[in-house]
């Protein structure tokens, strides 16, 4: 493994440490003004915030500030300790899935071998944060809420994990950077110019694997758990100030993550066409191809849950159980035939 | 320390290092806020209205069935993992003993969703 600057283990940690406290929060901070505030607003006929700072792009750093100063409530029944550990666990969950996200051949914070294994097994930590919120809140729609939040992210966990495989086995490794290298020197029948972006020979897949980040994500059509016009809010109903703004920045900073994760797996990751995988240049060029990529990911992430109309609980699950897992097996073994045969 | 060990060792320092920030903010957050608790404030939020009946309400036993499949299908995941990653060396023996394997698990499924514990009722 190359290290960036060849600096001793302990400063090349504390750079890259510095350097994603500053990323993560200015990750939920794009998707929720470019997304959230201004693509809704525009596809409601609205202009969305356009106050605070050009274009309003400062919205949410004024409502970071206005939350700070929020009182802190904990309800007189919940169980205080839990109450408060909650979203920091969330937190920490989307925190460490950007340990193994890839920008460029030596931009990783660390390019561990299980990877994509490592990256699942992460990101369903949030669960836990999510049932703790929900019991400890001692509130009926909190619980409700927590409950149908961890029915929904372990159901669609599984098609999540399946989708994930078909990709494994095309790559042959579960390192992100090792399918990344893979996909750079793909060839499609014989043509290599643009690699092999799984996306083309894995579409179903991908298919299942963006239904199922939605799901994840809690977002529409998959919000049940947090549905504020039944549940008013569902496992955050009670939380104030601060814990709150904890949950918010945990949910678009792992929107962003997962749409970083299918832009390295499906879309080729940071690889330009043209240039040689472990190129220099890469580095410096890589993060802005990610970041092209994640935002056209994350667009149509948003863009589904401004259109569409919240699922029912059964639909929700039945559809989870007898439409995706089946089709994800499916697509392993098919990928595996292929595998073998070609 | 090994290669292995080390970056692990990162993974550690991120966890802690998330944990330190959402301390930090929450602490900034402390000396900023107020904190005048009332007793209506306290009350759990049930839109408006007081609340009725104890605060931790029952609910379905369904979840509990559904979270037992969840770890039987995510225990038979973590088995694909490693075949996935060597399919190339297995070859056709490999292919056919995970086709055995995934037609078990679909048995499973089918056997789940006939006895109705799919149907969310």
């Amino acid at each position: 493994m190359t290290s960036l600057l060849a600096l001793p283990y302990w400063q090349e940690t504390a750079i890259k440490l510095g350097l994603a406290l500053a990323v993560i929060p200015a990750t939920s901070l794009i998707l929720v003004y470019l997304f959230l505030f201004k693509m809704m607003a525009f596809m409601q006929s609205r202009l969305g915030p356009n106050d605070t700072g050009p274009y309003g792009s400062l919205q949410l750093i004024a409502e970071a500030i206005k939350f700070l100063q929020k009182e802190d409530i904990h309800p007189a029944q919940a169980d205080r300790r839990v109450f408060r550990m909650a979203p920091v666990v969330v937190l920490a969950s989307t925190f460490l899935l950007y340990v193994v996200l890839p920008a460029g051949p030596d931009a990783v914070v660390q390019n561990l071998d299980t990877g994509v294994f490592y990256a699942m097994a992460v990101s369903s930590l949030s669960v836990l944060g999510i049932l703790m919120a929900g019991w400890a809140s001692a509130n009926k729609y909190a619980l409700l809420g927590g409950l149908r939040a961890a029915g929904q992210l372990i159901a669609y966990e599984l098609p999540l994990i399946l989708a994930v495989m078909g990709v494994v086995v095309q790559a042959e490794t579960l390192n992100l950077q090792g399918i990344v290298e893979a996909q750079a020197t793909g060839e499609i029948f014989g043509f290599g110019a643009i690699g092999n972006p799984f996306i083309l020979t894995q579409f179903l897949a991908f298919l299942i694997f963006m239904i199922a980040a939605q799901a994840e994500l809690t977002q529409t059509p998959f919000d049940m758990p947090v549905a504020e016009t039944e549940l008013v809010g569902g496992f955050h109903v009670e939380y104030t100030g601060f814990r709150f703004l904890l949950f918010f920045m945990a949910e678009f900073g792992t929107a962003f993550a997962f749409s970083a994760l299918a832009a390295v797996m499906f879309l080729g990751g940071w690889w330009i066409p043209g240039f040689d995988v472990h190129d220099n240049v890469l580095n410096i060029l890589g993060p802005g191809v990610m970041l092209a990529k994640i935002l056209l990911i994350a667009f149509f992430i948003f863009w589904i849950r401004f259109t569409y109309p919240r699922l029912r609980e059964d639909q929700l699950q039945k559809f989870a159980w007898k439409v995706l897992i089946p089709l994800a097996l499916a697509n392993i073994v098919l990928t595996g035939i292929f595998k073998v045969v070609f | 320390m090994s290669e292995l060990l080390r970056s692990y060792l990162t993974v550690a320092i991120f966890g802690v290092a998330a944990i330190a920030m959402a301390g930090a903010m929450l602490t900034i957050a402390r000396i900023l806020r107020p904190k005048r608790p009332t007793a209506q404030k306290l009350m759990a939020y049930e839109s408006g209205v007081d609340p009725v009946g104890g605060d931790w309400a029952q609910s379905q036993i369904r979840y509990y069935v559904f979270a037992v499949l969840f770890v039987l299908f995510d225990v038979e995941a973590v088995f694909i993992f490693p075949w996935a990653t060597r399919l190339e060396l297995y070859g056709t023996f490999g292919l056919v003993e995970m086709a055995i394997f995934i037609f078990i698990l679909v048995l499973g499924l089918f056997y789940a969703w006939r006895k109705g514990v799919l149907r969310w009722v």
